[in-house]
């Protein structure tokens, strides 16, 4: 090994403590990169090659009954490759040994060949065989939720009536790679169970011969969905159309979509944040060894070693640190990326998702951990570029100071020589000693974005389940029915209390913009599911006009007092004018409300009900379970505590991997900057502090100028993170106002207490690592040595 | 015509001067100084503090440019040499040994002395280097670890490892003690006469004077005197 390159080591090894700081801060971002990236590409080709193998649809519509030749019609449209009409419906399923009742999802598919558009990947077992009434394929995970097998035989209520239906495979199918029910965040794997039939089977059972209720559409290539679905929802009016939606708005989609959408954002925000505080750390380091080496420099340039040569030889040290950084980063990347992978295998259904490590990621992220090397050594290149030969005959002039604006505006006599030493070197460096202060507030800031979601949700969760809907279950019916006839239901054993709502599918127009949702139409005063706005406050219904939720009301550009046009898609489909009376925030969905009456009026029907929101007696729950299964008019039961269950599970699962692995990566950022701040200090002012001791200063003074430092630098950082943090944190809130849900900005104090304890814990490990080294310093060695 | 200048110039150094600008304050370091430093021959520098000896032999070695005036390396001219060809220039045929000695404190006798034979064209052995200055039992120690003598013959063996033309000293003795200092002008006469190298040696010792061929005396840049020694006395005979 050629000397100089020992030297380079050795001055690795002299820094070792300081590199590995900076190597981790590194190595954290180059992680995230891969984490995040890596991840990304093995959910985007598995999405990719699954949507295209098995046919996933460009456009979806659901309608009350066409005919069967209006395919050919809506083949004709221009743009649409093929098109696949199906029968959907929703029943009330009796799952053995479930107690509760299941809302299934009855699908149609064709017996003899697969389908056209969204083919099902059939896991095991077989295909429906022509003439069989009673044959399903159903969906693997509720399969497995329910401990369903092939072969097993589940009961559903069809238009009244129980059939069994037995099971011969279980597939996953495109449409369902996030099983959620609308309206709903999170999948329900066992209340939840979608079902391939028959299409001769089920438009027997449900009088669609020679019709379909759902159609779904490819495009050809370049072809607009906007267009397609304009003439769509036209072509579908007469028959009950309910408002196609493209494939950007289909839900399964929407959600990994915006999965990946977040992976690929925080895989390219994140460590950039990581890799500018490195970048930082390690240009303060490396100009810091070029003016301790001053001399070294010009004695090797004096030998006849050449200027990029002696300069190549700090990049060299710069690019090991970061290449030991961004090793370490990739592979701690890897590893996380597999298991982040491995979760989502559990919310997401792909019958085959393996984590890859895409070469591109990795050479991406050595190419970003060594650029951000690379960038760090700039200054001292330039500094080895510049420093003359001749100074190697010299020893290095006195640094020069000045006396602190602080102390001059009078406040000198105050400070006492320590605390003057202090304020001199923080304002030595201002540029310096601010970048410290926002590194290290990156710490808690970083703390604060990661950790603040889980606030938001548990604000979510309490305003929906124990504010909101206050009922235990809510039923839906086939069709709507009249009050008489919902009140049979409100009499079932175990009823405490029911409350009847009407639900219309309209589409509402304004302008030019236009949303297909449905009004609720609620009793006044509602008691069992009451509108909650942003400040957890109950809305009471005005007597007149529309209620929006705050999305839906800037989807459609209107503000209370507005008038928006009322495409009803039920019944005679009237079409209305109503005045936006009031808005509201509601982190879940968009939704628009009215008062039942109100509703009832502009239906211009009676007492017409969709559902009831009841309070269960729990006492009673197994004989209410059983007469619902048994009652044909229900489509379908949402029991609250098993969809609040879900969503715990579900959080809970990510919140402890969350929070861990927030809480490192701030650490490792805040501890980097603060831990190489001090050594500098330390290092440059070895002599200085040695001198003080020599003179007589105790080792607590000694100490007191290195940590004061230290101290009103965390200071200024802790509440700089806060302010960042709630910075970052409102980003993310932004880029998460989805139609689909929003998140509130929810950063409670003992987020900002564990922010600023990240900080804080940060300094005082350093604090004590640097005193450590201050009680050991060598006060003769330093008087000796000449910088 | 001596022995030492019949075999001709090294350096031949005409008009030279130079100015450091300071701000608004002009320093004239030298002005215009003639010199011919001769093949094998032992010279001594000497004039008071601030006189300009250290900017001299900053120039000659490479390290430096002058403002005015012409310095040519045999037939290299060193005045308008670019920065490459001034490295390659002190690479290749001169060794420097620094007042402060400026050893590499994290590398070891043997690896300071490698710096140079790796990258010198016909060095000697860095091990044989040490041996000549009387160091080859301190071959793995540290600059931590050695006095400042033994930094400096350290710094001195560096210096002759790769058999430069020149040798270049500024004050090679200037943190010192007698006995010490002794050694390392032992050492540094040795390979004057063992080695034929040209020596430039600064000092403020004019007992030390008495070691050279020739002795050139600057004094507010210009060169105040210059006396050829009849007999030069080895380092023992001379009186500190
Ligand atoms: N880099 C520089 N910038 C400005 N002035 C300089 C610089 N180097 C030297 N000088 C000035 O040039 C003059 C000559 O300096 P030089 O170092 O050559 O003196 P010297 O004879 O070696 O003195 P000493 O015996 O103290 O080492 C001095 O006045 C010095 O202040
Ligand atoms: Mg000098």
């Amino acid at each position: 090994m050629r000397a100089i390159t020992r030297k380079l080591f050795r001055d690795l090894f002299h820094i070792r403590s300081q590199a590995l700081a900076i190597a981790l801060v590194i190595g954290a971002g180059v992680a995230m990169y891969v984490l995040m990236l890596s991840t990304f590409a093995s959910l985007n080709l598995t999405q990719r090659t699954y949507y295209d193998r098995y046919h996933f649809a460009d456009v979806f519509a659901s309608l009350k009954r066409a005919p069967n030749r209006i395919a050919a019609d809506i083949a004709r449209i221009p743009g649409v490759a093929i098109v696949d009409t199906r029968v959907v419906v929703d029943v009330t399923l009796d799952v053995p040994g479930v107690r509760a009742p299941v809302t299934g999802r009855l699908t149609s598919v064709p017996e003899e060949h697969r389908p056209l558009l969204d083919d099902l990947a059939l896991v095991t077992g077989r295909w429906i065989e022509p003439g069989r009434l009673d044959e399903v394929i159903a969906n693997q995970k509720f399969a497995d939720a329910n401990h369903l097998a092939v072969g097993d035989t589940i009961a559903a209520v069809i238009n009244g009536r129980r059939r069994d239906l037995r099971i011969v495979g279980l597939a996953l199918s495109p449409e369902y790679v996030y099983a959620v029910r609308p309206g709903e965040l999170v999948g329900d794997e066992s209340g939840f169970g979608i079902l391939w039939m028959g299409r001769r089977a089920l438009s027997n059972a449900f009088q669609m011969e020679g019709g379909f209720n759902d159609v779904t559409l490819s495009l050809m290539p370049g072809a607009s969905p906007e267009e397609v679905i304009g003439r769509l929802d036209r072509l579908l009016e007469p028959y009950g159309g309910l408002g196609a939606i493209p494939r950007a708005r289909q839900l399964s989609n929407f959600f990994l979509q915006s999965e990946l959408d977040s992976l690929n954002g925080i895989g390219r925000v994140v460590p950039v944040i990581f890799l500018a505080v490195a970048a930082f750390l390690l240009h303060i380091v490396l100009s810091r060894i070029v003016s301790i080496q001053r001399q070294e420099i010009a004695a090797l340039k004096a030998l006849g070693y050449g200027n990029w040569e002696v300069a190549w030889h700090y990049v060299e040290l710069s690019l090991l640190v970061g290449a030991a950084g961004s090793l370490a980063g990739v592979a701690a990347g890897a590893w996380m990326g597999r298991g982040m992978t491995q979760i989502y295998t559990q919310f997401f259904q792909f019958p085959l998702l393996e984590y890859q490590l895409p070469a591109r990621v990795v050479v991406e992220a050595l190419l970003i951990g060594g650029a951000a090397a690379a960038l760090s050594a700039l200054d001292a290149v330039r500094r080895v570029l510049q420093l003359p030969p001749a100074e190697a005959m010299r020893p290095e002039p006195p640094a020069t100071y000045r006396v602190s604006l602080l102390e001059r505006t009078g406040l000198r006599r105050w400070l006492s020589q320590p605390s003057r030493i202090v304020i001199r070197n923080i304002q030595r460096h201002p540029g310096r000693s601010l970048l410290s202060m926002i590194g290290m507030a990156f710490g808690g800031a970083i703390l604060i974005v990661g950790l603040f979601t889980i606030d938001s949700f548990g604000v979510m969760m309490n305003v929906q389940y124990n504010v909101a809907q206050l009922y235990t279950a809510m039923i839906t019916f086939v069709e709507p029915v009249s009050a008489s006839a919902a009140q049979e239901i409100e009499r079932l054993p175990g009823v405490v209390q029911a409350e009847d709502f009407r639900s219309v599918p309209v589409k509402l127009v304004a302008g030019h913009w236009s949303r297909h949702v449905a009004i609720t139409g609620l009793p006044v005063p509602s008691r069992l599911d009451r509108i909650i706005d942003a400040a957890q406050k109950v809305v009471t219904l005005p007597p007149d006009g529309l209620v929006l939720s705050h999305k839906l009301a800037s989807v459609l550009h209107v503000k209370p007092g507005d008038r928006v046009t009322v495409d009803v898609l039920e019944g005679a489909r009237p079409r209305r004018q109503v005045v936006v009376s009031a808005l509201v925030d509601e982190y879940i969905g968009m939704n628009a409300y009215m008062q039942a009456g109100a509703l009832h009026r502009l239906m211009s029907e009676g007492d017409s009900l969709s559902g009831a929101f009841l309070l269960i007696d729990p006492l009673r729950l197994n004989r209410l379970y059983a007469s619902l299964k048994a009652t044909p008019k229900v489509a379908g039961v949402t029991l609250k505590a098993a969809e609040r269950e879900n969503y715990e599970k579900t959080l809970l699962q990510s919140i402890g991997i969350t929070r861990t692995v927030t809480i490192v990566f701030a650490l490792i950022i805040a501890f980097g900057v603060v831990y190489n701040t001090a050594r500098i200090g330390l290092s440059e002012r070895a002599r200085e502090l040695g001198t003080l001791r020599v003179i007589g200063f105790s080792r607590a003074e000694v100490s007191y100028i290195l940590l004061g430092e230290l101290t009103i630098i965390t200071l200024v950082a802790v509440p700089l993170s806060l302010l960042i943090g709630y910075g970052l944190a409102a980003g993310v809130v932004h880029v998460y106002d989805t139609e689909v849900y929003r998140i509130p900005l929810i950063v409670t104090a003992r987020t900002c207490l564990e922010a600023a304890g990240t900080t804080i814990v940060a300094t005082l490990i350093s604090g004590w690592l640097v005193r450590r080294r201050l009680s050991r310093l060598d006060m003769i060695a330093v008087l000796k040595t000449r910088e | 015509m001596t022995p030492a200048a019949a075999r001709g110039a090294v350096f031949r150094i005409r008009g030279l001067s130079k100015v450091y600008h300071m701000g608004e304050v002009e320093v004239s370091a030298l002005r215009g100084v003639d010199l011919d430093i001769y093949d094998g021959e032992f010279l001594v520098l000497l004039g008071h503090s601030g006189s300009g000896k250290s900017t001299l032999l900053n120039i000659i070695g490479g390290l430096d440019t002058a403002t005015t005036g012409s310095v040519a390396y045999r037939d290299h001219d060193l005045t308008h040499a670019s920065d490459a060809a001034l490295t390659l220039f002190r690479r290749h045929h001169v060794g420097f040994v620094f007042q402060f000695y400026n050893l590499i404190p994290s590398l070891t006798a043997l690896e300071n002395v490698e710096l140079v034979t790796e990258i010198a064209e016909h060095p000697m052995g860095a091990a044989d280097a040490l041996r000549l200055v009387g160091l080859a039992d301190r071959i793995d120690h540290f600059p931590a670890q050695m006095s400042g003598g033994e930094q400096q013959r350290v710094a001195i063996a560096r210096a002759i490892a790769k058999r430069p033309e020149v040798l270049l000293c500024d004050e090679p003795t200037g943190a010192l003690d007698i006995t010490t200092g002794s050694t390392v002008l032992g050492a540094i006469a040795r390979v004057n006469e063992e080695l034929r190298t040209t020596v430039v040696v600064i000092t403020h010792n004019a007992a030390i004077a008495e070691m050279a061929d020739r002795v050139v005396t600057l004094s507010d840049g210009r060169i105040a005197s210059e006396h050829r020694n009849a007999v030069r006395q080895s380092v023992e005979n001379i009186k500190w």
